[in-house]
């Protein structure tokens, strides 16, 4: 019995919402940016399941292209993290308040 | 597999660029420090290459890379735009980054792979392609917003850039992946045979089309996606708030009409009404914002925002019910003609806050201008000229990008928004010309007078000069510019 692709589209719809709500209202730039991984993630669900649901493997290819910025990107901010931990001693983003209206 | 030689020759100005920026980045540790200028004018080199290379092949329309890829007129005047600029911006870099004491040749190669990135967006004819480039251009962005690591400020702009900009692209993906879902491609003209052939009605392409106008407006500064815009371009290092304020939106605007147009033309009613009410709402906050802003570069950014706005009507105008053929390609020519005079004009503000120096600092309070005619009456003269521009006001090229705007939108059937865009460069015109007041009919206190100097060297001089030029010459004599973005915007026709 295959699963039909509704069921996937609802999954990664949910995972993609708690990405949202996790990057709008937590305060840890550590989990925002595990969030912001999540959306991504649902996406990648999303590709596979459209692929094999197509029989069309251009998005699988998509998902690897993905997962390779994905992983530069998460480079890159963790970096800006640590540097942004020198200044402040602090990952709550509540307490970056030097740029403001 | 073997990748035919046509194909490679179809992006050698992308493929030139990568090359420049890598050998940078290789030589950059064995240069001694003297010598680090050589790695700019290297990376000019390049630019200059790439835009004969663009130029020369402007007439053609290539697919390469099993029509991932395209190069026609559109993508190749976007193209000349961001060498022009970034060109610019290295020019104006060499003395600003001594003067932040930031002088780091990799720089220069986060440049150029940020431009990579955005020729990559303009010329993607598949949505795999535009998202790729979407991260190239965006990566480089996050470092060189934070290139003043010593400094709180900086590393926090680049901090909120990098979070709202990859929550943006996490967003624009998750479209991206509908899209797929609902074509089963992700080339831009299969999606449109799909999404003809699901109609108005389709929740999965609505949606898909929602996420892709949120993840664009991030990117183009549009209001309710422009939050993080102020902060980051204050924050930044001044020559990385011009790369972002001027290429990345105009690479940006590039990538979002073709998206919208080629990939979802036949449903432009769907489109047509978040895009309207986009455009309204980012004309009224980023002119009206911006009137209380007491630090430039702030002011300057609530300033792109509404620019953004602006070039927007050219966007409803080709998606106004009824407007097709020679209207709707009038639409779109003018976001070109907007967007190019756009970046002579914010690129020539913000250098004049780049280089008037106040002790070691950038003088990017409002008051740091006070009596500016006295003390450099050049530079005060210049910042007249690309204010008057930013508001609109004849005979600089400001009001020639206002005018076919407007113009467009009248041919359209849409004289109110006109009136509307009017009247917000009725607001605009305050708070441009509050600057021109406090530099000409103010007096410099006395310690202004010791503190603040110009960062003029021969590189800056040449950078003024070319937005001067930009500004008056296409304010003067427009036409060669006009004709070339309606030339530019045939293919959507």
């Amino acid at each position: 019995m295959t699963v039909p692709i509704t069921h996937y589209m609802i999954l990664s719809g949910l995972v993609f919402l708690i990405g949202v709500v996790g990057v709008l209202i937590r305060r840890n730039i550590i989990i925002i940016l595990l969030s912001i991984e999540l959306m991504l993630n649902a996406t990648n669900i999303n590709f596979v399941a459209f692929s094999s649901y197509l029989g069309n493997v251009a998005g699988q290819v998509f998902v690897f292209f993905a997962l390779t910025v994905a992983a530069a990107e998460v480079a890159v901010g963790l970096a800006i993290i640590i540097a942004l931990y020198r200044h402040h001693s602090s990952i709550n983003v509540d307490d970056f308040q030097l740029l403001k209206w | 597999m073997t990748i035919p030689l046509a194909d490679l020759v179809t992006i050698l100005p992308e493929m030139i660029v990568v090359f420049a920026a890598c050998v940078l980045l290789v030589l950059d540790p064995i240069t001694p420090p003297s010598k680090k200028d050589w790695l700019a004018w290297m990376s000019l080199g390049a630019l200059v290459v790439c835009f004969f290379i663009t130029g020369a092949t402007m007439n053609d329309r290539v697919f390469a890379f099993s029509d991932l890829v395209v190069v026609d007129a559109y993508a190749s005047f976007w193209k000349l735009l961001l060498y022009l600029v970034s060109g610019l911006t290295i020019l104006l870099s060499m003395t600003y980054l001594k003067e932040e004491g930031i002088d780091l040749a990799e720089f220069y190669g986060l440049i150029l792979l940020s431009l990579t990135g955005m020729m990559v967006m303009v010329s993607g004819a598949d949505l795999l392609v535009i998202y790729l480039g979407i991260e190239l251009m965006s990566i480089p962005l996050y470092i060189m917003a934070g290139f003043k690591r010593f400094e709180a400020r900086s590393i926090e702009a680049s901090a909120k850039y990098f979070i709202l900009g990859s929550f943006s692209s996490g967003i624009l993906l998750y479209g991206i992946s509908l899209l797929y879902g609902a074509a089963g491609s992700t080339r831009l003209a299969d999606i449109a045979v799909a999404v003809d052939a699901r109609g108005l009605e389709d929740p999965l392409v609505l949606i898909a089309m929602m996420l892709l106008i949120v993840g664009f407006g991030f990117k183009v500064a549009a209001v309710p996606f422009h939050m993080w815009t102020p902060d980051v371009y204050q924050g930044a290092p001044t020559s990385v708030t011009i790369f972002m304020a001027v290429a990345s939106k105009a690479a940006s605007f590039g990538a979002f009409l073709r998206v919208l147009l080629e990939a979802f033309g036949g449903v432009k009613p769907n489109w047509n009404g978040p895009i309207l009410v986009i455009c309204i709402g980012t004309l009224v906050l980023g002119n009206i914002v911006a009137v209380v802003q007491t630090n430039i570069k702030r002011m300057l950014a609530y300033s792109s925002i509404a620019h953004a706005g602006y070039a927007l009507v050219g966007l409803v105008v080709v998606g106004w019910a009824g407007t097709e053929g020679a209207v709707a390609s009038r639409g779109v020519s003018s976001v070109m003609l907007y967007l190019a005079i756009y970046s002579f004009m914010t690129l020539g503000a913000f250098s004049i806050v780049a280089i008037l120096r106040r002790g070691g600092l950038e003088g990017e309070e409002l008051e740091d201008f006070t009596g500016l005619s006295k003390r450099h009456k050049g530079a005060a003269f210049l910042m007249l000229l690309f204010m008057v521009s930013l508001a609109g006001i004849p005979p600089t090229a400001g009001f020639i990008a206002k005018l076919y705007l407007f113009m467009a939108a009248v041919d359209a059937g849409l004289a109110w928004l006109a009136v509307v865009g009017l009247v917000f460069a009725a607001v605009s015109a305050f708070f441009y010309l509050r600057v021109v007041m406090v530099m000409y009919m103010r007096e410099p206190s006395a310690t202004q007078e010791i503190e603040t100097r110009l960062a003029l060297t021969p590189t800056t001089t040449v950078v003024l000069a070319c937005a001067v030029a930009g500004v008056v010459l296409l304010g003067i004599y427009p036409s060669p510019l006009i004709s070339v973005t309606t030339f530019a915007a045939i293919p959507f026709r």
